[in-house]
């Protein structure tokens, strides 16, 4: 039985005091004025060392209600279309302050909403991941059945969280989702013929149908789990296989509804259909890298005495493989929008490669190349730093894949991995800790009862 | 003096073969060859054989293949004919790489697929036409045989194969290459 050490919890409470001081820093910073706004920017490009016209010709406090036409501030605003920001020239260069304050109102709100979605992935995909193992009788999983149903834990709260993010987006707390805005759908004929889908209601109640949905098998499972282990027959591993092979039919549907919902349609203009699986494909590496870090913390603790290193070589595998599958995945959907080039899928691409050239490149590095080239080798797959180093590496990648996937729609050209970002990131990682490790204190490690634990045991490769 | 006698023991499931093939190299005798269906997990680490390294090879292959495929798509659709690819007429390698990346994947996975396969064969000294060595056709379809050298010691071999649960033990005279 595992005893969550004070060490542990201490450490995951620092990260969340932390990161609540690095996200209310981000959002006490967030300008309130247009002018604010255009100050921030302005400082940026003058020490980038060519801004000295645009200081001199910052908007007046007056232009903040900037549906009236200027040509002074669309001067002044210049800089920005060249940038490559095509919203500006849809909407005109009268609206480009206020999209810049949008934008930078948005930054803390995005900072928040990649790492909650990214650690609500990691035990999305984890649940995936053991609902797998589950349907599949796998022989070798069962002896990490406990850890994984530890890291769900994390579901619940995370995705309320995700949930609580996307209701206040609803209530125009932020403009995280443009489609949200009346005054923006007015305007714009695209969003008007998907308002039968995007619409504040329908989004909130899909929202709810999966999470419910989610939470639910997960609480049945981890329900048949524990009752497993005092039970005479095989009743409850039986259940657990009818609801595993049923969750995943429900699974797959809706985790690709769900990142259309919740990351495709910050850009509502744009669509890609592989897009659920590439989310998908993310969020199954993150979560299987979670459980073979989480396995060798608990592992090197003296826990999971049963593990050995051919289940880590196991998790490795499924690392590498995984890797690879997201690689060809956004390489898919990458190839196949750069050939046609059509402008409103392209413009995708084009936001990401000008602006975001180091963390979407950085991404494939981290993502793709590390991982190939490190774990290829049969036996680094055994050797538990080189799974713990490229797990790490592997994790902070596929957060750069969901910051790559949310801020380029919301803040533009005005990204930056700075206090609020670091802030949402540790305050989430702190929340992680707690209350994985929490639940995995909560029960024995060994699930004696499976009946598929001897195998798992014995699992030798 | 070795003897050319050799004793073949069947075995009809492959978790009895591997607790045999144990027993059998615990008792110190000279296993000669096992001859299985399908590849047996963990069979080559109780034999006590010498690692792979095709792994090494295939990796080195692959680069070739990778290699192959940039230098023959650069010198085709850049150099001899430029080709104005997806309507992007950049005629340079690196900006059309996308469009390239497939093939760079496939030559890469089909240089080191063939040369792998060729590299076994040659190492395994096989060939088209080749007489199969196999000595029980039964191996080709759901036995396996272990084939053990038989030094005076046909009792004591045969008690033990009994004991790890062969369902025939036979004890062939092995025709000489040079007779």
């Amino acid at each position: 039985m595992y005893k969550f050490t004070n060490k542990l919890r201490n450490l995951s409470i620092i990260l969340m005091v932390a990161g609540f001081l690095g996200l209310t820093y981000g959002f006490l910073t967030a300008p309130k004025t247009i002018k604010d706004a255009q100050a921030v920017v302005d400082d940026k490009h003058h020490g980038d060392g060519h801004g000295a016209s645009h200081g001199e010709a910052t908007p007046d406090s007056d232009h903040k209600e900037s549906h009236t036409d200027d040509k002074h501030h669309h001067q002044a605003s210049a800089h920005g279309e060249q940038d490559g920001n095509d919203h500006s020239q849809e909407h005109g260069g009268d609206h480009h302050g206020e999209h810049l304050l949008h934008q930078l109102q948005n930054k803390p709100w995005a900072a928040l909403y990649v790492a909650a979605f990214f650690f609500m992935m990691i035990a999305l995909g984890t649940l995936a991941f053991y609902a797998v193992n589950r349907a599949a009788q796998a022989g070798w999983s069962p002896a990490l059945f406990r850890v994984m149903e530890g890291i769900t834990a994390y579901l619940l709260p995370g995705a309320l969280i995700v949930f609580v993010i996307l209701g206040l987006s609803g209530m125009h707390f932020n403009h995280l989702f443009i489609w949200m805005d009346p005054e923006v759908v007015a305007h714009d004929k695209l969003i008007q013929g998907k308002v039968g889908f995007l619409n504040v209601p329908g989004f909130l109640i899909r929202s709810l149908i999966y999470i419910s949905g989610w939470v639910t098998y997960r609480y049945f499972s981890r329900k048949f789990s524990l009752a497993q282990d005092k039970a005479q027959d095989i009743s409850n591993h039986k259940k657990n296989f009818r609801i595993s092979a049923g969750f995943l039919v429900f699974f797959i549907v809706t985790e690709s509804m769900m990142s259309w919902d919740w990351i495709m349609s910050i850009d509502p203009h744009w669509f890609s259909t592989l897009f659920g699986w590439y989310v998908f494909a993310s969020m199954f590496v993150s979560g299987i890298t979670t459980i073979a870090l989480i396995a060798i913390y608990l592992k090197s603790k003296g826990y999971l005495e049963k593990v050995n290193d051919s289940h880590i070589h196991d998790l490795g595998k499924f690392m590498f493989g995984v890797s690879i599958f997201w690689t060809y995945l956004w390489f898919s959907q990458f190839m196949l929008i750069w050939y046609s080039n059509i402008p409103e899928e392209v413009t995708y691409f084009i936001t990401r490669i000008e602006d975001y050239k180091i963390p979407f490149f950085g991404m494939v590095v981290m993502n793709f190349i590390f991982p190939l080239l490190i774990l290829m080798n049969s036996d680094y797959k055994r050797v538990n730093y080189i799974i713990v180093m490229t797990g790490i590496v592997v994790l902070l990648g596929h957060y750069i894949d969901v910051f790559n996937m949310i801020m380029p729609s919301a803040v533009g050209d005005q990204w930056f991995i700075g206090i609020a970002e670091i802030g949402g990131f540790l305050f989430f990682l702190g929340l992680f800790i707690f209350i994985v490790f929490k639940e995995i204190s909560k029960a024995p490690l060994h699930a004696v009862g499976d009946p598929l634990m001897g195998e798992s045991e014995r699992f030798h490769y | 003096m070795s003897s050319n006698k050799v004793i073949h023991a069947l075995y009809d499931d492959d978790d009895i073969l591997l607790s045999a093939v144990k027993s059998i190299k615990e008792g110190k005798y000279h296993i000669e060859e096992v001859y299985t269906p399908f590849p047996v997990h963990g069979l080559d680490k109780v034999l006590g054989l010498a690692e792979t390294r095709i792994s090494i090879m295939a990796f080195i292959y692959g680069c070739i293949g990778f290699s192959v495929s940039i230098l023959m798509m650069n010198y085709i659709m850049i150099e001899d004919w430029p080709q104005n690819i997806g309507g992007k007429p950049s005629f340079s390698y690196i900006e059309n790489m996308p469009a390239f990346v497939p093939i760079m994947f496939e030559l890469t996975v089909f240089f080191a697929a063939h040369l792998m396969v060729i590299t076994f064969y040659l190492r395994s000294k096989l060939w088209p036409f080749k007489e199969a060595e196999n000595p029980n056709p039964l191996t080709t379809d759901d036995k396996f045989l272990v084939e053990i050298e038989l030094l005076n010691n046909e009792k004591e071999l045969k008690a033990l194969l009994k004991k790890t649960g062969a369902i025939d033990i036979n004890i062939i005279q092995k025709q000489d290459d040079h007779e």
